[in-house]
């Protein structure tokens, strides 16, 4: 049952480097295998031959750490609507198929090597202010604020995130708005985070600003790529909160 | 060497008490004085690097990940327990101890389980103070659920994805003191060695893994939060990239390895669909709570299973465990469908695999019920294996999942080595032989919240650090080991790809030191594994440089370890003459085949000491007693 595909590979040997597609045939794809399995099957042939493996990000393979993140076909994470890269297979494509493969494109997440990008202008987003500030020892017993249902329910819609960044790779202007806002609505509907919610949204918007991502201009192509259907609601709530804090200033 | 354990004295229910009344303390305005390294950002090293950042001490946290929130704790599913008893059940402090000793098959510490519980309460506080999401009930407060086969509801959740929430909790808290100072990040960074000076841990060697320079790093003292070494087996529900790599080295620098040969095996993972199989996928055990288990009674009976009429299956659970059914703890169920696919009833193309069957489930309760319960859990199924488990059984098999084994460290978490801590899953320290569901994320978390910010502070306030810098020749000389290993693996350049030895090592593992295991298979696995090892250093075709992001190195080496690590795994279970636990020795078994645990003489931690690549490690025991829990055999018929 193995598969004939032929991978156009962006490669691209450090940040600097000028980057450039190859193209690689492989006759041992199985249509059970993950996308990450078939390209370590490529990468094992490569590194057999004496030549330098694709270079990609991976972890958990069950779509929850958010390490890989690929744009197949033009499109990140590929053709499974709410799947990450490492959960699509290789029975979605036929024998005989050539398959693009590129890096996540954003000013903000510049290319390490191949298909690995830096994405820890993230980090410093959430270390903006993407938290409750409190510190261990301080916390009243679990139960003493009852928390509505919806709004628990709310905040893990949110909190789901796994800051992949396919939202700022899908978007023409790179906007980390889905990322940003998705936070500042996990913290913000909870008591716990209401008593920084503005300063918080201003801070991490500022952040993000800050870090070279683009600006929102209401497309919607971040919600469509979302690997957890994040929805883009929580940009509109960001920008409420943003303009509340900028005019309390 | 005599292993102290350093147990407070009184009674059980007062000695962390007591013990935070002995520490040491040091004064608030001179902690800034002294860099702590955490190694590891999962729920461990997360928690510990924020509580000993907002303390005021200086922390150094590294990762082999880009982001701290992408370790491997991101993929706990089920939940976290604590004795909240918020559901008027029964539940105490003094139950979760109970359930939990005898959970570990009476192969656990006393004291340090009941610290466990009893800091268990603080962690949920903790964590719902920092937003952490968890499931609620209509009236807004928190709701629990059973787990793991115990009779009181003291599960915590957050949907299917309690351990990424609880991480992500742990991460913003570190964050924020990464936005005060007081913690630095060093992201891409494998830890490759652990530099001793003067008999004390004073700071680790680590290769950048995006430049490949080797970093020298110092601090008064090094906490070690790296996680288990499942993926010594290849195939685990662990991530690709957990490794046993930092806590092997440390243990080469004389750090004792505790109970190597107790490691969890999960009954309900999606079985194997080739070779070319990476990891394995876990599916939370709430699925045996509706499903039934079976296989054909006849060998090789090939029909598809809506063919197979009732009569001629075997529900083998059910018949075998009647009181317990397809509920028995995981090491029995997961002992249950090696034997059966072993008798050649395994079904699927490989033959390894078992049925759950949700056939009878559907038609009492309706199919919309079932998506209710399950749904997700069914979707998942279906991506990755294509079938649809309302229509056709599920297959399932058993799958490495988590160790218990670890560094030994004493009731403070330090390990042999002063200075040198151990936390979370890469310690041995609570879960004796066998682990109970949602009791990991627990143990994490209050390792790093609650333990070591008093323990380590008890350190620095009584030992004697003089500076050292990283020119001392003690990291001179660990730099040049770690260059050396780094260039004699380049230099192979052999014809067999490194995965084919990680898949090699993992399947002596896997036949010889897994579900079952007997003198025979194990003496063989340690000849096997020295043999490989050997080939290994001879054909191993590793590319690239050593001067720029080559993640074929870092796996290298990886694999290196774990082939000098197997040896120790195998030759634990071959000394413990026992069954206990996730640890069956076939030789040692009731007249009806069950576990048969010989208290007389295996009631004790057996710890390692490194004596040299393929050396007799020498062991030394630390003996177990059990003043509160009286050992008793478990049955599940
Ligand atoms: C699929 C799955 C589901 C689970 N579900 C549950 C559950 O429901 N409830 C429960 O209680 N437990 C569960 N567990 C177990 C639990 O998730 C783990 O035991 C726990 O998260 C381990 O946390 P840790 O902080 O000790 O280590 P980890 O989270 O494994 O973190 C290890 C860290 O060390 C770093 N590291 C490793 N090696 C090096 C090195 N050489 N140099 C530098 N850094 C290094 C990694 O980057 C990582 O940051 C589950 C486990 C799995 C696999
Ligand atoms: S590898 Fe973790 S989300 Fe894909």
């Amino acid at each position: 049952m193995a598969m004939t595909i032929t991978l156009n590979v962006w490669r691209q040997a450090g940040p600097s480097a000028p980057g450039r597609f190859e193209s690689y045939t492989s006759d041992k794809v199985h249509p059970d295998m993950s996308f990450l399995e078939m390209l370590d099957v490529v990468n094992d042939d490569l590194i057999r031959a004496g030549k330098d493996p694709i270079a990609f990000d991976s972890d958990c393979r069950e779509g929850i750490c958010g390490s890989c993140g690929l744009v197949i076909d033009g499109i990140p994470h590929g053709p499974d609507p709410g799947a990450t890269t490492c959960q699509v297979h290789m029975r979605r494509f036929r024998n005989g198929d050539t398959i693009t493969i590129e890096p996540w494109r954003a000013k903000a997440f510049p290319v390490i090597k191949d298909l690995v990008v830096d994405r820890t202008a993230f980090d410093r987003i959430i270390a903006a202010g993407g938290y409750v500030s409190m510190n261990v020892g301080g916390a009243p017993d679990g139960n003493s604020v009852p928390v509505p249902k919806e709004l628990a329910d709310l905040a893990m819609d949110n909190a789901q995130c796994i800051g992949c960044g396919a939202c700022v790779a899908a978007c023409k202007n790179a906007a980390a708005h889905l990322f940003t806002s998705a936070k500042i609505t996990h913290l913000g509907v909870l008591p716990q985070g209401e008593p920084e919610r503005y300063r918080r949204a201003a801070a991490m918007v500022e952040q993000m600003d800050a870090e070279g991502f683009g600006s929102c201009s209401n497309e919607g192509e971040c919600e469509a790529v979302c690997p957890k259907q994040i929805s883009i609601a929580s940009i509109a709530r960001m920008n409420r909160d943003f303009m509340r804090a900028a005019t309390s200033k | 060497m005599t292993l102290d354990s350093r147990i407070p004295g009184g009674p059980i229910t007062e000695k962390w008490d007591r013990r935070k009344f002995e520490n040491k303390l040091v004064n608030p305005a001179n902690r800034r004085k002294y860099d702590i390294i955490v190694v590891g950002t999962g729920l461990a090293g997360s928690s510990a690097a924020a509580s000993l950042g907002e303390m005021g001490y200086n922390v150094k946290l590294f990762g082999i990940h880009e982001s701290p929130r992408r370790a491997h704790s991101i993929a706990a599913q089920g939940g976290i327990n604590a004795a909240k008893n918020y559901r008027n059940d029964g539940d105490s402090i003094y139950r979760l101890f109970y359930d939990t000793v005898k959970g570990g098959d009476y192969r656990a510490r006393e004291a340090n389980v009941y610290r466990l519980a009893q800091l268990s309460v603080q962690i949920i506080d903790q964590c719902v103070a920092q937003g952490v999401p968890f499931a609620r009930e209509y009236g807004g407060l928190l709701d629990n659920r059973s787990f793991g086969g115990a009779q009181v509801s003291r599960t915590f959740y957050a949907r299917g994805q309690t351990g990424q929430q609880l991480l992500l909790g742990a991460y913003q808290s570190m964050m924020r003191q990464v936005h005060a100072g007081t913690v630095q990040l060093f992201p891409r960074r494998e830890m490759l060695d652990l530099v001793v000076v003067d008999g004390q841990a004073r700071g680790i060697i680590c290769r950048n893994l995006v430049t490949g320079e080797l970093e020298s790093h110092s601090a008064s003292t090094v906490l070690l939060c790296t996680g288990g070494y499942g993926t010594v087996f290849y195939l685990s529900t662990n991530a690709i990239n957990s490794n046993v790599t930092a806590a092997w080295r440390a243990h080469k620098r004389g750090a004792y390895f505790a109970n190597p040969c107790f490691t969890q095996i999960h009954p309900t993972c999606i079985p194997v669909s080739g070779d070319h199989q990476s990891k394995l996928t876990l599916m939370s055990e709430s699925l045996r709570n509706d499903g039934r288990v079976w296989v054909p009674k006849n060998p090789g009976d090939k029909r598809h299973p809506s063919q197979i009429p009732d009569s001629e299956r075997d529900y083998y659970l059910e018949r075998r465990y009647p009181s317990f059914g397809n509920l028995v703890p995981r090491d029995v169920a997961s002992r249950a469908a090696k034997s059966v696919c072993d008798e050649g009833r395994g079904v699927g193309d490989s033959g390894l695999s078992v049925y759950l069957d949700f056939a009878d489930a559907i038609k009492r309760f309706g199919a919309p019920t079932i998506k209710g319960r399950y749904g997700n859990l069914f979707d998942m199924y279906m991506r990755i294996t294509d079938e649809d488990p309302y229509q056709v059984p599920m297959r399932i098999y058993p799958a490495v999942h988590y160790t218990m084994g670890g560094l030994w460290v004493d009731y403070n978490l330090q390990s042999t080595i002063p200075g040198l801590f151990v936390l979370g899953e890469a310690n041995f320290s609570d879960h004796g032989a066998n682990r109970l569901g949602a009791s990991a994320l627990m143990q994490g978390l209050c390792d790093g919240y609650f333990v070591a910010p008093y323990t380590v502070a008890n350190y620095l306030g009584g030992a004697s650090l003089p500076a050292v810098s990283t020119s001392h020749d003690s990291f001179k000389e660990a730099v040049a080991a770690a260059q050396a290993r780094i260039d004699k693996v380049l230099a192979v350049r052999g014809s067999k790809s490194i995965r084919e030895y990680h898949r090699a090592v993992g399947a002596l593992c896997w036949d010889h030191v897994g579900m079952a295991r007997n003198e025979q298979g194990l003496k063989g696995a340690i000849q096997s594994i020295r043999s490989l090892r050997d080939e290994f250093w001879q054909n191993v075709s590793v590319p690239g440089e050593k001067n720029n992001l080559n993640p074929a190195l870092d796996y290298a080496g990886r694999v290196a370890d774990y082939l000098e690590f197997a040896e120790v795994l195998a030759l634990d279970a071959l000394e413990r003459h026992e069954s206990c636990g996730g640890h069956f020795r076939e030789e040692y078994q009731t007249p009806d085949g069950e576990a048969l645990r010989r208290d007389d003489e295996y009631s004790y931690v057996a710890a390692w000491e490194f004596t040299g690549v393929g050396q007799m490690p020498t062991l030394h025991k630390e003996a177990l007693t059990f003043d509160e829990v009286h050992p008793s055999q478990r049955s599940y018929k």
